[in-house]
């Protein structure tokens, strides 16, 4: 029924617009070249111009203000995250003062030459010198963009392996995620999707012979202790995936046939993490969404939503296939002896097998 | 070049043979005819493109809720009216693939490469005639290898216009990477068999058939951006078509350029040594060149329609075709920051964030010479230049974002989120749409004889500016909070709970400015029909297509070709009674020509 009353309202405003043209055109019926800009749409449309500049402002202040500060922007929990995040705020600054200055220019030039019969335009074809300085200032400004930039990158990207890193592989599947610690060794087994024995629970194959990887610790969840550098090594069984994990500012595809990596120190706790003011007010927010929207599903006979507290997570965001959309896996950022006592309880590889 | 010219004089006179319905409506070879053939064509796969967007977006917006759209239009995709999650992926691969080479390409490339290039160099045609024939030709045959792609038993692709395999090589793996995928391989095979004839046309007429006085420093803004397209074309093109060919060998005939180490569903496959990341340097080695061969029209189109309605001179031609041809270099080395992530080196990462970052310095002199032109000038707000300026407006806008997505370091955290969404449908979705529009508004008169309804160009300018703003502004935000891209629905992470109801502005911006497109559908469809009749030369314009009769002729010029003595940009020059000189007008006794 609203559909149908959407229409028709949408098909009478269109026979209004339709109307109200076809009044326009007759009073220029006469006039040869009726089609063409007359000074009367040049002065409409050149307020219209100053209007959609204040649109534009109005729509980046309402953007600012209401999505702007949301929390992934700032609360990085890695120890790198912070100098992405002041890479991002540096670089937003500079776009939005370029951004307001040169729409400013466009849109004003465009209401303050709107044309009139009679009136001659400047004949001004070149300037050297103008060109030159709107070239050698965005060359300045992006040489400190690109260093800076260049200098975050191998920071992060090239890591250090040193005795403190732990190493852990992340696996991804159609549609789910897992983990392997390389357990007391340190050092992760051999692995190759040919190895994978669904028989006897070898799941992500690895070599059942290889030393180092008796010791390995499979698990469905992320645990990573605080403050420890964490090294990622990913694998994929059948197609692409990302391991987007957006509040360490981290993200990596996983690609059958290789290994990729990835590194970082996670530097707060979930349990800290859920005590800043800003996660607080968030988890506040989405849980008063949720138990608005609860309402309609108790009311259709449904099951409410359950209340969300707030976790860090492991998405997938590379194109996988049908369930794309939930491929996900929570991780927990804990003090070292939860931590420790935590993988003590997991299974060893070797003691994982089913054996026949 | 003038023995060139000379032969075609002798045998241009077409009304001497007889022209059948079928040599001058359908199998033509005439430029004038093709270009109409691609804009209508590439009309109606921009409907098509445009739909499949507003379905996208209402998925996205209300993904619970069953639809009486999805369920009219998607059938057994959308049982009662609830999309099924393969088809939405199927949406946006489909989306991508009409939008950037149907539509585009070949809509916007070739409808305007074809008319203004014989046109405003003073040639009577193309180079090739019947290769320009072919070439739409294959054209419309990929077209509709595409449009019976979506009616396949396992649905059409949905790998994403990327196509990455694995994905896109196993069936096993969706539904859509079997004969969906296929014909999806085939049709854009042809497509770059007709593009690559077209470009290779463009070139050759560019170079070989200009009129006397024509020279390269006098050509039009337009016909430098369709030259340099064209030859980014030729460079990049084939080496999408050899990703494509080893893709079809990888899906058929089990070869591994592509594919290794692979279990699904239960079993090892065979594949063994090949790199999925190889194809995506292939890919991509078209794939960012392609967004140039999308906007350098665009804004060349734009850059003439500026100028013209500025009722001025443009501003620092020689740096705008220094411009566009630094633009073209700097797009054949950039690729690889679409891969920041891939699992490339890493050192590679810093190379492409170097050149990537250099392309804001030709972008940011066209953007300020766009607006020097108009300061000072006497501009005449006709549709085609509201568009241009809407152009101009977007590009900046979301040009600016490459700033943060070239930049390796960001791109960590908002690869293949909206923002990604936000920053590439801007930069070169809209502003490229925008030059289309632009493009149809000002020539609509030399292709159809009659005018459009400046009105509803109004109104439909206006609706489509405020809406694009309102979808694709906000959008930068979900993206920089983390929301994926591609995600059939965010309901299993409450983590993004709190965008919905941005999700929904989006939506219904969306749909607003979707339906204003009817406007323009209507006003288009309408005006080639019952239109108002054009005079000559409506917008008092410089160049060579306005010197042309309005009637279309075989060969385009009644007895000789008209000579060229002056550039395109003569406007309102000091020492003329009117504000515009045409380029075939002798220069004065004592003029002097501006130095190009």
């Amino acid at each position: 029924m609203t559909a149908l009353l959407t229409i028709i309202v949408l098909v009478f405003i269109t026979v209004a617009i339709w109307q109200m043209v076809k009044i326009f055109d007759l009073a220029n019926a006469n006039i040869e070249n009726s089609q063409v800009a007359n000074d009367k749409d040049n002065r409409v449309n050149g307020y219209l111009m100053l209007g959609f500049l204040a649109f534009i402002y109005i729509i980046t202040i309402v953007c600012f203000v209401k999505w702007g500060d949301l929390p992934l922007m700032s609360n990085s929990a890695s120890a790198h995250g912070p100098e992405i995040d002041n890479l991002m705020i540096i670089s937003m600054a500079l776009i939005f003062f370029v951004q307001i200055v040169t729409q400013f220019l466009l849109h004003y030039f465009a209401f303050k030459y709107k044309g009139e019969k009679g009136r001659k335009a400047l004949f001004y074809a070149d300037n050297d010198k103008l060109e030159a300085i709107w070239t050698i200032i965005p060359v300045i400004t992006l040489a400190g963009l690109i260093i800076y930039g260049l200098f975050t990158w191998s920071d992060i990207m090239f890591v250090d392996e040193d005795e403190d890193t732990i190493v852990i592989e992340l696996y991804a599947q159609q549609f789910n995620w897992k983990a392997r610690y390389a357990g007391e060794d340190n050092v992760l087994g051999k692995a190759n999707v040919r190895l994978i024995n669904l028989d006897n629970a070898n799941i992500l194959g690895v070599d059942e012979s290889d030393t180092y990887a008796q010791d390995d610790i499979i698990t469905t969840e992320l645990h990573l202790p605080v403050g420890r550098p964490i090294l990622f090594k990913m694998r994929s069984q059948d197609v692409l995936h990302s391991a987007y994990m957006p509040h360490f500012r981290a993200q990596m595809n996983c690609v059958p046939g290789m290994i990729t990596q990835f590194g970082f120190t996670p530097t707060v706790t979930t349990a800290d993490m859920r005590q800043t003011p800003e996660i607080i007010a968030k988890v506040e927010n989405i849980n008063k969404i949720r138990s608005e929207k609860s309402k309609t599903l108790i009311a259709k006979g449904e099951d409410a939503l359950e209340p969300y507290e707030f976790d860090y997570l492991l998405l997938c965001n590379k194109i996988c296939g049908k369930s794309h959309y939930n491929m996900q896996m929570k991780i927990i950022v804990e003090s070292q002896e939860d931590y420790d006592a935590w993988i003590s309880e997991q299974k060893l590889f070797k003691n994982s097998l089913v054996q026949n | 070049m003038s023995a060139h010219a000379n032969t075609l004089d002798h045998d241009d006179h077409g009304h001497h043979h007889k022209e059948t319905f079928v040599t001058k409506y359908i199998f033509s070879q005439d430029h004038k005819m093709i270009a109409k053939q691609y804009l209508i064509t590439g009309t109606i796969m921009g409907v098509i493109g445009v739909i499949m967007s507003l379905m996208i977006r209402m998925q996205i917006a209300w993904p619970e809720e069953p639809n009486v759209i999805f369920e009219a239009l998607l059938g057994k995709w959308a049982p009662n009216g609830v999309m099924d999650a393969d088809i939405y992926l199927a949406l946006v691969t489909i989306h991508g693939t009409i939008m950037v080479f149907f539509v585009l390409t070949a809509g916007l490339s070739g409808t305007f490469s074809n008319l203004l290039i014989p046109l405003q160099i003073g040639a009577r045609d193309m180079a090739s005639g019947f290769l320009n024939m072919l070439s739409y030709w294959m054209f419309f045959l990929s077209s509709v290898i595409m449009v019976i792609s979506l009616f396949v038993e396992a649905g059409p692709a949905a790998a994403g216009w990327t196509i990455y395999p694995p994905l896109s090589a196993l069936p096993m793996a969706q539904g859509g990477s079997g004969m969906g995928m296929t014909l999806w391989l085939v049709s854009m095979a042809i497509f770059i068999a007709s593009s690559l004839l077209g470009s290779l046309n463009y070139i050759v007429t560019v170079i070989n058939l200009r009129t006397k006085g024509m020279s390269m420093t006098r050509l039009p803004l337009t016909i430098w951006a369709f030259l340099v397209t064209a030859i980014i074309g030729v460079v990049s093109f084939p080496v999408l078509l050899s990703a494509a060919l080893l893709l079809i060998m990888d899906r058929t005939f089990g070869t591994s350029f592509f594919l290794s180490d692979i279990f699904i569903q239960g079993e090892v496959l065979h594949y063994q040594g090949g790199s999925p990341v190889l194809f995506e340097h292939l890919f991509w080695f078209l794939g960012h060149p392609e967004v140039y061969i999308v906007i350098l029209p665009a804004m060349g189109l734009v850059s003439e329609i500026i100028a013209t309605n500025s009722r001025k001179p443009i501003f620092g031609y020689r740096a705008m075709v220094a411009a566009i041809l630094a633009i073209a270099f700097l797009s054949t080395i950039v690729w690889g920051h679409h891969m920041f992530v891939s699992g490339m080196n890493p050192f590679l990462g810093s190379v492409f964030t170097f050149t990537t970052l250099l392309i804001a310095i030709p972008s940011a002199i066209k953007a300020f010479n766009w607006i020097t032109t108009i300061w000072k000038g006497n501009l005449q707000f006709n549709p085609a230049m509201l568009f241009s300026l809407g152009l101009v407006s977007t590009f900046i806008t979301g040009g600016l974002t490459g700033i943060i997505l070239g930049d390796s370091a960001l791109d960590i955290n908002v690869h293949d989120t909206y923002f990604v969404v936000a920053h590439f449908h801007l930069v070169m979705g809209i502003s490229a749409l925008y030059g289309m529009f632009a493009g149809i508004y000002h020539w609509f008169p030399k292709m159809f004889k009659r005018m459009l309804n400046k009105n509803l160009g109004y109104i439909h300018f206006w609706i489509t500016a405020i809406c694009a703003y309102g979808v694709f502004f906000p959008m930068h935000f979900i993206g920089m909070a983390g929301l994926p891209r591609r995600y059939y629905t965010n309901s299993n992470f409450p983590l993004f709970d709190d965008l919905q109801n941005v999700n929904v502005i989006i939506t219904i911006f969306a749909v607003i400015g979707g339906i204003a497109q009817l406007v323009f559908l209507w006003n288009f469809f309408y005006s080639i029909f019952y239109g108002k009749k054009t005079v000559q030369n409506p917008w008092r314009s410089n160049t060579l297509e306005w010197t042309a009769p309005i009637e279309h002729i075989h060969g385009n010029w009644d007895g000789e070709i008209p000579h060229v003595y002056r550039w395109a940009y003569d406007y309102s020059k000091p020492g003329h009674e009117d504000d515009f000189v045409p380029q075939n007008i002798p220069l004065k006794e004592g003029e002097e020509e501006l130095q190009h």
